[in-house]
């Protein structure tokens, strides 16, 4: 900008009176974007309130079939990226940018496991055809004339094997064939599964989104284009990391420990 | 002219200059430029399904045709004219300069947000020549999830991403409001338009999410087939008109508050007087935004919601009335022994008190639950909400384009063809809807193609008084060549406005200030 000024190597635009004054600014402007997500989730969780009172069988029976250990492993992970980011910002503002490059990269690795996480629980999911809604269902009829389900076609699959069998063949272990059982018996059940890939879809992209962010600042850092005396693309980063973390922390139980 | 003036139009030169500025005033002559051609689109589809309707039956186009063109018709005004309207192109041009600042606290995401409304209408026009949507604006499931085809998705796109444009330039303008006002410019000081535009802000950054995840739903819904909205697999298709109106009414008044905006300006200047009831006017505005939260209900009289739930909306929404009786009130005590002046400006003002104080009664009868039975998704609520939407914003947008032309352009807007432009819109307006009134009261159900012989009259006069709308603003355009080419000079303050815009040179210079006002007194020190 023509008229930037200049304070310590970093300047502030035009239309500002000095760094603070534009640091205020822009930290206003994240607050107000951070809010529009979670409105935005918060419309997720009102519509997942409703159905989870109007048929909370289904969610019994659904969230039976999610692994609480790979969720716990999740939550653990973005909780500790949480404070590895806190840390990265902090490093920056102390100028010590070796250990700040390190804080971030290691935020970036703990999105990374836990999109690597999610990859496959999501597989394991189409594996056994706990998908959402229509998905779920198989276009053959079954005797009495009802669409079948997938979990069903492989239900009657298993039912035909011995429990080793399973476990071999079909990747089943007693307790999943338990749960799909509860689950096929359970109307309507492919509406969990619809929260379950749109909520935890939708948060995916989240994830992704901070992590290209966090290396956008990252790359910032390795250049030295933010340090002690500004550092706000950082710290705005790092507002919004934690919030993808604030709502995983809201989803998580509301998914995977509801049962 | 002796020497050229150094100015924002002339800062820098070439049409990158302007596909790359980060200068909100040349940021706000873009979104013009832009929305202006989608007003254009989406009144040569009003003038068609006008057309259609001339004789029952078939006129021009089959059923199909005529349902894909009242669906574009319907979601390019909204998302496209009439949501973005008044904020984007006026909003951004004079909201910064009104509380004495160089720019808006963001110009890079101003930038940004005028890309996404292209970007967004492109990918909603594109579905135009691809897959068809027959919808209707409202996109109501279970038909759009469904029944219709696939366009649906792309559609639904491009409106989440215009809806992004939408939050994005309202957090802009409530963080610019906050940080960036002059010295001495205290939030009781600053311009009625601001306040509008500040408390429209609001409701873009906090109803449009709800918006967008309704969207998405929708998206997955269709996509994936998730089936949250639809009955065979468990879900409920009305779940999607609750998040939907969640958004859609605010969106109400995301459309209305600016044109106040608007309109307390022009009683303002054109009445020479202090604005009667500052204060009042400006927390109304607050008022409006809170309580449009309240109200969606009522856009589901019928749709088998408890009674209590019905009665509970219907009284919530009386209540909107208060706030917005509060402001025409205002206006017209400003008015009353004011030094009036009757210029094209002040008749499209005027021209908005009528006509929405037409739409809003026959809200209050839309409101009453019984009645609502009677008057549901007939040709009343279309005349109802054309009353509102677009005697409403449409005319505060017309005298807002003449108002502060001459600041935007140097130029002053022929007052001649700014009136002509008024007789023939706001006549135009009367003949076309009004009888509206009367096919709705009638029974004559809205979005049909076809109807009983006996409405034939009345739709007949509608169809004619759409030709005269069209004329009007096909002068109104024409006025704006006409001053581009023919323009008197228009001199710093042609008006006598009082607000900061009218002490800086026009066109403005690239910063807007020379040197930071100070502020030492309320907007409007007439007498
Ligand atoms: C020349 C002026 C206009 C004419 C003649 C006109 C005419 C119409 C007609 C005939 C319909 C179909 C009504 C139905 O079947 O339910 C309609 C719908 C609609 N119009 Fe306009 N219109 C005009 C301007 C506008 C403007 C400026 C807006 C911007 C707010 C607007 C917003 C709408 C909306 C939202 C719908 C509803 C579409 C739907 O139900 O899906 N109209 N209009
Ligand atoms: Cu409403």
């Amino acid at each position: 900008m023509s008229t930037a000024n200049h304070t310590g190597g970093f300047h502030h635009a035009h239309h500002f009176n000095s760094l603070e004054h534009q640091y205020d600014t822009s930290k206003q402007g994240i607050w107000l974007f951070l809010v529009t997500e979670i409105l935005m989730f918060g419309g997720l969780f009102v519509a997942y309130a409703i159905y989870h009172s109007l048929y909370p069988q289904v969610f019994h029976a659904g969230s039976k079939q999610l692994s609480v250990v790979l969720g716990a492993v999740n939550t653990v992970v973005l909780l500790f990226s949480s404070f590895t980011m806190a840390l990265g910002i902090n490093y920056v503002q102390r100028g010590m940018k070796n250990k700040a490059i390190i804080a971030l990269a290691v935020t970036i690795a703990c999105a990374a496991i836990f999109m690597v996480v999610k990859f496959f629980e999501y597989t394991h999911k189409f594996h056994v055809g706990t998908v959402p809604g229509k998905y779920a269902y198989t276009e053959e009829l079954s005797a009495s004339g009802e669409k079948v389900t997938k979990v069903g076609a492989l239900l009657a699959e298993a039912n035909k094997l011995s429990v080793a069998e399973r476990e071999h063949k079909l990747h089943l272990d007693e307790t999943e064939y338990e749960h799909l059982t509860l689950l096929e018996k359970t109307k309507n059940w492919p509406l969990f599964f619809g929260f379950y890939f749109v909520m935890s879809g939708i948060h995916g992209l989240h994830v992704l989104a901070g992590a290209f962010l966090i290396f956008w600042v990252l790359l910032k850092v390795i250049k030295n284009q933010v340090g002690p005396e500004y550092y706000t693309p950082v710290e705005g980063v790092g507002l919004f990391w934690h919030v993808v973390d604030l709502i995983w922390i809201y989803l998580f139980p509301l998914l995977y420990l509801v049962g | 002219m002796a020497h050229e003036q150094h100015n924002y139009l002339n800062h820098q030169k070439g049409i990158w200059s302007w596909l790359t500025t980060l200068d909100h005033k040349r940021i706000g002559i873009m979104y013009f430029v832009a929305i202006m051609s989608f007003f254009f689109l989406g009144g040569v589809f009003a003038l068609l399904v006008r057309a259609e309707l001339f004789t029952p039956g078939k006129t021009l186009f089959s059923a199909d045709v005529y349902n894909r063109m009242m669906t574009y018709h319907g979601a390019i005004m909204v998302f496209m004219v009439i949501v973005p309207g008044i904020p984007a192109i006026f909003g951004n041009f004079v909201l910064p300069i009104m509380i004495g600042a160089k720019d808006v606290a963001f110009p890079r995401l101003n930038l940004m947000s005028w890309y996404m409304l292209m970007i967004g209408a492109m990918i909603t026009g594109s579905t135009l020549f691809m897959q068809n949507v027959d919808t209707g604006w409202t996109f109501y499931t279970p038909y759009s999830s469904i029944k219709t085809g696939m366009g649906v998705i792309p559609m639904v796109l491009g409106v989440f991403i215009i809806g992004f444009s939408s939050i994005l330039t309202g957090l802009n303008f409530i963080v610019t409001t906050h940080k960036l006002r002059a010295p001495g410019m205290t939030m009781n000081r600053i311009p009625l338009m601001v306040w509008a535009l500040y408390s429209t802000a609001i409701l873009q950054v906090l109803a449009t999410p709800v918006l967008a995840i309704t969207l998405l739903l929708l998206i997955a819904e269709k996509a994936l087939g998730v089936g949250i909205f639809d009955p065979q697999l468990g879900g409920d298709p009305v779940l999607f008109q609750h998040f939907f109106w969640f958004y859609s009414h605010p969106a109400v008044y995301i459309m209305i508050l600016p044109a106040m905006g608007v309109i307390s300006e022009l009683v303002a200047t054109y009445s020479r007087k202090v604005i009667f009831g500052y204060t009042a006017i400006a927390y109304s505005s607050l008022a409006i935004a809170g309580v449009s939260f309240l109200v969606w209900g009522h856009h589901m009289f019928v749709s088998g919601q408890s009674e209590f739930a019905g009665i509970l909306f219907s009284f919530i929404t009386m209540l909107v009335g208060v706030p917005t009786a509060i402001k025409l009130f205002n206006w017209i005590s400003t008015m009353y022994k004011g030094s009036i002046r009757l210029d094209a400006p002040m008749l499209f003002a005027i021209g908005f008190m009528f006509l929405f104080t037409i739409g809003g009664l026959t809200g209050v009868y839309l409101a009453s639950t019984g009645m609502d039975v009677h008057f549901h998704d007939t040709y009343f609520v279309v005349a109802h909400f054309h009353y509102v939407m677009v005697g409403g914003t449409l005319m505060a947008l017309m005298g807002a384009l003449i108002y502060w032309f001459p600041k935007v352009t140097g130029k002053i807007y022929s007052d001649l063809l700014g009136r002509i432009a008024w007789v023939f819109i706001f006549t135009g307006f009367n003949v076309t809807f009004f009888p509206q009134f009367i096919l709705g009261n009638m029974g004559m159900p809205r979005r049909y193609y076809d109807y009983l012989p006996t409405f034939t009259e009345l739709n007949q006069m509608s169809t004619f008084g759409s030709w005269l709308i069209g004329t009007g603003f096909l002068v109104g355009l024409f006025g704006v060549f006409h001053a581009l080419l023919k323009g008197k000079e228009a001199g710093n303050n042609p008006f006598g406005g009082k607000t900061l815009e009218w002490t800086i040179p026009s066109p403005p210079p690239h910063e807007n200030f020379d040197k930071t006002p100070v502020i030492s007194g309320g907007p409007y020190e007439y007498r």
